[in-house]
């Protein structure tokens, strides 16, 4: 993971936010990415990011966890140790429909969970750069990866003109490093912006 | 909202296909009825009052199920269905007079002493059998014909009466507290059909009704079953009117978020649906008791075997595996085919329920059905096309309608 230039736009409204995403895409600058403090219905879209792949992922998993538990039991209550249970056939498809029910639940929901913390890369002692801290409170703070043409002046002023409250300009890490959010700077306490 | 269509014209081709339907329907009713419902033969009379009975139920039934349907958004708060309220309003029109049909076919079955259909019907056999005349005070004639009047009454008196709540939104903007007030009152009628929905179809009326067929045999998950199977058919019902209206450039304000989250019902109860077939199936399954396996025995192992499966087939996995991906849900075409799909896989389970039981030898799925089946249908899209224009198409001023309007999924 590299050290980035960002610029990053902070708003008040997500009423402010949308137009604002929307020029800023057009105006062709990549949108690193936006934090705001509760979901908000339709910004995906008006990034632009693609439909997640996750249900698919779960969809593989659950198939995964009905095949492993239907040859696993069939295996064992046909071939390896037959029982005779209550005078049933030893291959009682409808006995084991529970478990190949709950085994596509297990598999789905915990595949689903793993597939979503290593697509956000979020794990125990993983710790990530927050652009502002107010993102989780109540602001909506938008990131703007800058490259060696980008004007960070001028996208300043681009952004201030568009609806930010406040601007700035950080130079930070990209990806995750291994820290402690309790135990290394205190990002509520660190004064890292310059009013616009 | 003024360049809205909201007043629907019946198409000329739409009365022409209903009335086709129902002529042909009518021809095969009355034929079978000469031939079959009045001829000497137990098993020919039984035959024909069977294949009457269970289409008039599954028709009252699935129509009945839009009223619940209104009735438990409303008692939710669910803002979405303002948009296309007015199609379970019309579909639910359709109860008194599919109704009086039932209630007609089921008391000509108890007066005129069918105890080929209903085993309990026969006094002295009830009276040599500790089991039936164990069951006496519910499966009697007096109480049959009390609660079948008192449930269709009730269904169409409390559904009227929701509908005409709903008409309120037509006329004027409300203020605030009018508007509230009206919020409550809605509620208070909801919940007073819903009450009495949950007291007959979800647990008097299918036992009575359907299964006392089987007068030995009991399931406390039946009305359960019925309910389901008759809820998932109605909200195809709905489904299947929203795209054919959306298909004629109405409902301008119905989208695909409406539409994907009809699909995401229609797959949530049919799951429900399998859910209930399995927990029927597999407890007596496993018990292995055949006074209880009795009901199973010819469907799972006997000529209706294939009916039997086929069933699970396109009312579990189809929907299960076409319905499962967002885009299905949100494509009309796709959903108008699952529509048809599921409320013929439910026709099929409720021929299943009722002739399975009446006709233990073989299977008569035939042109009596599908005639009979064809004079419903043709009857469903005569009325509730009626129905829909007697009326706006939208409730404009109905308080949750900008709710609905900016639904998204």
């Amino acid at each position: 993971m590299a050290k980035k230039k960002f610029v990053v736009g902070c708003f008040n409204d997500e009423a402010v936010l949308f137009p604002a995403v929307k020029k800023v895409r057009t105006a062709g600058y990549k949108i690193h990415d936006v934090y705001t403090p509760f979901a908000v219905h339709g910004l995906d879209h008006a990034m632009g990011l693609r439909e997640t792949s996750l249900h698919t992922a779960g969809f593989i998993y659950g198939i995964t966890g009905t095949t492993t538990a239907i040859s696993c039991i069939s295996w064992i209550f046909t071939k390896d140790w037959p029982l005779n249970i209550g005078g049933k056939p030893h291959f009682a498809l409808p006995a084991w429909i529970p478990i190949m029910f709950e085994l596509t639940v297990l598999f789905a929901a915990v595949g689903m969970v793993l597939t979503f913390l290593y697509l956000c890369q979020l794990a125990p002692f993983v710790k990530k750069h927050h652009f502002h801290a107010r993102a989780t409170d109540d602001l909506f703070v938008m990131a703007i990866e800058c490259t060696d043409a980008t004007n960070v002046d001028d996208l300043r002023a681009f952004l201030a003109n568009n609806g930010a409250v406040e601007t700035d300009y950080q130079i930070a890490e990209d990806g995750w490093w291994i820290g402690r959010y309790d135990k290394e700077e205190m990002p509520f306490e660190s004064k890292q912006i310059v009013a616009a | 909202m003024a360049s809205l269509r909201t007043q629907f014209e019946v198409p000329g081709k739409m009365k022409t296909w209903s009335f086709a339907l129902m002529g042909f329907g009518l021809a095969v009713l009355v034929y079978g009825m000469i031939t079959k419902g009045f001829s000497s033969d137990e098993h020919e009379q039984v035959h024909f009052w069977g294949t009457l009975m269970y289409n008039s139920i599954f028709f009252t039934l699935i129509c009945n199920a839009s009223m619940f349907f209104i009735s438990v958004t409303t008692l939710a708060q669910a803002g979405f269905t303002q948009t296309f309220r007015r199609i379970p309003e019309a579909i639910s029109t359709m109860v008194p007079i599919f109704g009086v049909i039932t209630f007609a076919v089921l008391m000509y079955i108890v007066f005129g002493h069918k105890h080929h259909i209903y085993h309990w019907l026969d006094t002295e056999a009830v009276a040599a059998d500790p089991i039936l005349s164990g069951k006496a005070g519910f499966l009697n004639p007096k109480f049959f014909v009390i609660w079948s009047t008192l449930t269709i009454g009730l269904w169409s008196y409390l559904g009227w009466r929701v509908r005409k709540l709903n008409d309120e939104c037509d006329n004027s903007e409300m203020d605030p507290e009018t508007a509230a007030k009206f919020i409550y009152r809605g509620t208070v009628r909801t919940a007073l059909f819903t009450v009495w929905f949950a007291l007959t179809v979800g647990s008097t009326i299918p036992w009575l009704w359907m299964m006392s067929i089987d007068a030995h045999w009991y399931s406390t998950m039946y009305s359960w079953y019925t309910f389901v199977s008759s809820f998932v058919s109605g909200l195809s019902l709905i489904a299947l009117w929203v795209i054919y209206l959306k298909n004629k450039g109405y409902l301008e304000l119905t989208t695909q978020e409406h539409l994907h989250d009809i699909g995401k019902f229609m797959f949530a109860f049919s799951i429900f649906w399998t859910y209930l077939w399995f927990s029927q199936y597999m407890l007596i399954w496993y018990a292995n008791i055949p006074e209880e396996t009795v009901y199973f025995k010819h469907r799972v192992q006997g000529p209706y075997k294939g009916i039997f499966f086929f069933n699970l087939i396109i009312n579990f996995l189809c929907p299960l595996l076409i319905l499962m991906k967002r885009s299905a849900k949100r494509n009309y075409t796709l959903v108008a085919f699952m529509a048809v799909l599921i409320i013929f896989g439910h026709w099929i389970d409720f021929y299943q329920m009722v002739m399975g039981s009446l006709i233990k030898e073989h299977v008569t799925l035939g042109i009596l059905d599908f005639g009979i089946l064809s004079f419903f249908v043709g009857a469903l899209i005569f009325f509730v096309a009626r129905a829909l224009a007697s009326k706006p198409l939208i409730a404009k001023y109905h308080p949750y309608m900008k709710e609905s309007i900016i639904h998204q999924v």
